[in-house]
């Protein structure tokens, strides 16, 4: 480190002098340390440096997403409360100078000073390269690339060393949002071929470890479970060169001393807090908390609809009047959330998701909707919640418990590991459970596609299958794709409607992204993947 | 002595055996399915399949077995899948930090307990005894992450006297290059008297926090062993030839009390580690008990396996060292050996 070697030469040169001088040159020096980097506090780190890896965990995302560029990135607008959010419709370019649509394809313009962090100029075959990686690879990275119709190697051509086209499959509203995500990042193509073996043909191994992009920062330092350090990329082409120069970011588990590093000044910005605390925080106002919406996201209750008593939609409704929307609101989200029930009856639906439905707690119908649904006397079921986020499922799962009790439905809680929780939601045998879903591209036909759908994914936790919801979701997936919009409008408001009232999934509420910082930092940007993006930050 | 070890290190042998199978099962028959995991929120069936293949966990058990003893024989303990680094490097780099930090404590609450327990032992009844009494009775009785979350709201969030619980070093000094990868050793073998201290600033909250839970089994042993001998014979002879209590105590009684309280402090070392893992959560401690819970709770069976090994390794080497302790200490027990 720099710091070491200054200091070493300052305690040379002060060996006889001018010891009594010592102490105000450490400190000096550590304060032009402190105010050039960024220590950032959470609860986790990355397993992988690279979002192509095998089960590349969230936190990896972020160094992705700062390490690497993409051919284009989104556009900011003002968002909730005047925070920078990123502009679903508009782009601009990262890597690409220009971007050009056709009728079937879209030709990129790299920008000709780009170079990777080992000087190499990025050319329109590492572009190929690494997206040909991404569709190739497998698991998260590929499924990601489908949802924009992005599956085949050919459907990326290299026209000349600065120029790339890509084919479309067919007309996909999704595939330009779905280039400007976290995965189709641009990677050394050279160097990691260098580095790639037989078994290991994509050189995954080798960008587990280190980071091989042209992004804004570069990872220096990785102590897994510990932290990462990123430096300033100097020659970055992507934007405006970042004014931090160094992140720290640093693994602290325990939520309580996270707070602690924040109030006392030595952390600079955290999330993944238990939310009464951001609520404390931002009532004393000793911090910045920024609380954003997630984008297409919203926690729910599930029932599963292949089986009784919860194939019958008297009983879905029966439950979703008995459910205690307001106190969840103030006792488990502490009013960090946007309420997704209790719309005024005469609203019309929007064209929009999500959207609130217009169910609030009603005890008296409940009884009535079970009694006439033939169980009068109530059932016994079990209620699910992934362990993970226990701090949220655990209270919103206990109050749930007490109101279905009212109505005669007596459910016993099922805590599930966080390592199982997806084992069991794929086998879809849970009667009741609670989860979010949030999606990164967002449109609503897209959250419906794999919440509704009865194609039945992961998402569909319900296993719901309705040929008309069907039917209304891929009308409005063609319709955007060719901009028919009075059809799109209708296909929409169809399958929200046909939600609510077959209500196989109850909205409780859209969560909300917190985040705490030090008052002199600025900067922060609302991205779609709900991670920090260092490049617009500043301190002091 | 030599045979001595050698045949305890050869009975070490089955246990070990024992302990590689046995993780080995355990970690297979967890409920958690680590490809679902690992296969991301977003998955398909296909995706999750894909990454069960590449995992190697499509294959019969058997063979995955023989697969992990093989590459265990070549000292590969595979690879963690949460932080993606070989477990051998990652339990090399992180048993240092657990040991620096059990070690402190254990030398900490050696230095309280052992003068306490004498003390409370020579004067039963008095202020000490009771004073022995309070603090091993509260030590015992405070759960470590709560005496550790006490600390560090007193000391860091109030006072501001220590350092940010931020793991073994500030943020803004670098590691001191690996000799032992005991900080404060390196620190000072690489002259860095900065880097030392605030290695030590950072080390004393975690250290107390476990020397105070570990306060209470040394004291009480070695107050019980102490009262014990001193009501002795051999003492009351020692007395009466007007030995000096000094000697009486020092020399005679506290040498014969020791064998007990040798056995309490190697049980106690090993509750340590254990306690480490809580420890460890509230002080962002780099060490090898957050490492191995954490791979626990994402049913990431390779660290969890090279966890339970080393520490069943670890084990066996103590228990030989406390054997040898015994020899050293009563000259009887090393006829038998």
């Amino acid at each position: 480190m720099k710091r070491r070697d200054f200091l070493k030469s300052a305690t040379g040169l002060a060996a006889g002098a001018a010891l009594p001088a010592m102490p105000s040159v450490i400190s000096s020096a550590q304060a032009d340390a402190r105010s050039e980097t960024l220590l950032i506090v959470s609860e986790g780190g990355p397993n992988n440096l690279d979002i192509h890896g095998v089960g590349t965990n969230v936190p990896g995302y972020e160094v992705s997403w700062n390490c690497y560029d993409r051919l284009i990135s989104h556009e900011m607008k003002s968002g909730p409360g005047g925070v920078p959010y990123y502009d679903r419709d508009k782009f601009k370019g990262e890597l690409a100078e220009d971007m050009k649509i056709d009728d079937m394809s879209v030709t990129f313009k790299l920008k000709k000073n780009a170079k990777f962090h080992d000087g190499a100029p990025v050319t329109a075959k590492d572009v190929k390269w690494s997206l040909d990686r991404a569709v190739s690879v497998g698991g998260f990275p590929t499924f990601q690339m489908s949802a924009g119709s992005l599956t085949k190697p050919e459907q990326f051509v290299v026209i000349d060393d600065h120029t790339v086209r890509v084919d479309f499959l067919k007309k996909d509203r999704l595939t330009i949002p779905d280039l400007a995500v976290i995965v189709p990042c641009i990677i050394n193509s050279e160097l990691v071929k260098k580095n790639a073996s037989e078994k290991d043909p994509w050189g995954l191994e080798y960008t587990k470890q280190q980071t091989a992009g042209s992004g804004a920062y570069k990872v220096t330092k990785w102590t897994a479970g510990t932290e990462v350090v990123m430096e300033r990329n100097e020659d970055w082409v992507g934007g405006p060169l970042p004014k931090i120069k160094r992140v720290i970011w640093r693994m602290v588990p325990q939520a309580g001393n996270r707070r602690a590093l924040l109030e006392r000044g030595d952390a600079d910005i955290s999330y993944e807090l238990p939310n009464k605390d951001f609520q404390e925080m931002k009532a004393n106002g000793k911090l910045n908390v920024v609380s954003l919406p997630f984008s297409n996201g919203i926690q729910y209750i599930g029932m599963n609809v292949t089986k009784p008593p919860f194939d019958n939609p008297k009983v879905r409704q029966a439950v979703t009047y008995a459910l205690p929307y307001q106190k969840i609101m103030d006792a488990v989200m502490f009013g960090l959330a946007n309420p997704m029930f209790g719309a005024p009856k005469d609203k019309p639906t929007e064209v929009a998701w999500p959207q609130p439905h217009k169910y609030n707690t009603d005890m008296e119908k409940a009884k009535a909707l079970m009694a006439e649904a033939g169980h009068a006397n109530g059932f016994e079921t079990t209620i699910s919640f992934d362990l993970n986020f226990a701090g949220v499922n655990e209270p919103l799962c206990v109050l749930v418990q007490e109101s279905l009790a009212q109505i005669g439905i007596k459910t016993t809680i099922n805590k599930v590991p966080g390592a199982n929780w997806r084992t069991e939601l794929n086998k879809k045998e849970m009667p009741l459970f609670t989860n979010v879903f949030s999606g990164w591209l967002d449109y609503p036909e897209y959250f419906f596609y794999w919440c509704y759908h009865g194609n039945n994914s992961v998402f569909n936790t319900m296993s719901y299958k309705s040929a008309e919801m069907d039917k209304l979701i891929d009308g409005a997936r063609t319709a955007a794709a060719i901009a028919d919009k009075a059809t799109y409008d209708a296909d929409v408001k169809g399958f929200v409607d046909l939600a609510f009232t077959d209500i196989p999934r109850i909205p409780l509420y859209q969560p909300f992204v917190n985040v705490a910082m030090q008052k002199n930092i600025s900067g922060y940007q609302y991205w779609f993947h709900r991670r920090l993006d260092y490049r617009a930050m500043a301190k002091g | 002595m030599l045979t001595m070890i050698g045949k305890r290190l050869m009975f070490a042998i089955p246990s070990l055996i024992g302990v590689v199978i046995v993780t080995f099962l355990l970690t297979r028959a967890l409920p958690g399915d680590p490809a679902a995991y690992f296969a991301g929120p977003a998955a398909t069936k296909e995706a999750v399949e894909q990454i069960r293949k590449k995992l190697g966990l499509d294959r019969p058990l058997i063979e995955q077995f023989f697969r992990y003893t093989n590459d265990l024989a070549h000292g590969d303990f595979g690879n963690s899948l949460t932080t993606g680094q070989p477990v051998a490097a990652e339990i090399r780099n992180r048993l240092p930090a657990s040991a620096e930090l059990t070690l402190l404590g254990l030398v900490v609450s050696i230095v309280i307990a052992i003068p306490l327990g004498v003390l409370a032992a020579t004067r039963p009844g008095s202020w000490v005894d009771h004073l022995c009494r309070v603090t091993t009775t509260a030590g015992v009785s405070l759960p470590v992450f709560f005496t550790g979350l006490v600390l560090v709201y007193v000391f860091y969030f109030r006072l501001g006297w220590s350092p940010a619980p931020l793991g073994r070093l500030d943020v803004f000094y670098s590691a001191p290059p690996t000799v032992t990868g005991f900080y404060l050793i390196d620190t000072l073998i690489a002259r860095d008297f900065e880097a030392f201290r605030s290695a030590l600033s950072q080390l004393i909250l975690p250290a107390t926090t476990l020397a105070i839970f570990s306060l209470a089994p040394i004291a009480r042993m070695t107050r019980a062993s102490m009262l014990a001998v001193l009501s002795s014979e051999f003492v009351r002879t020692a007395r009466a030839s007007g030995l000096s209590p000094a000697t009486v105590i020092v020399t005679y009684a506290f040498r014969n009390a020791m064998l007990p309280v040798i056995t309490t402090l190697s049980m106690v070392f090993s509750f340590l580690l254990g306690a480490n893992v809580l420890v460890e959560k509230v002080f962002a401690w780099p060490g090898i008990g957050s490492y191995a819970v954490e791979a626990l709770i994402s049913s990431d069976f390779a660290p969890v396996q090279g966890f339970v090994l080393t520490m069943a390794v670890m084990y066996v080497l103590l228990n030989l060292v406390i054997d040898i302790l015994y020899g050293v200490i009563d000259p009887r027990v090393r006829l038998e050996g």
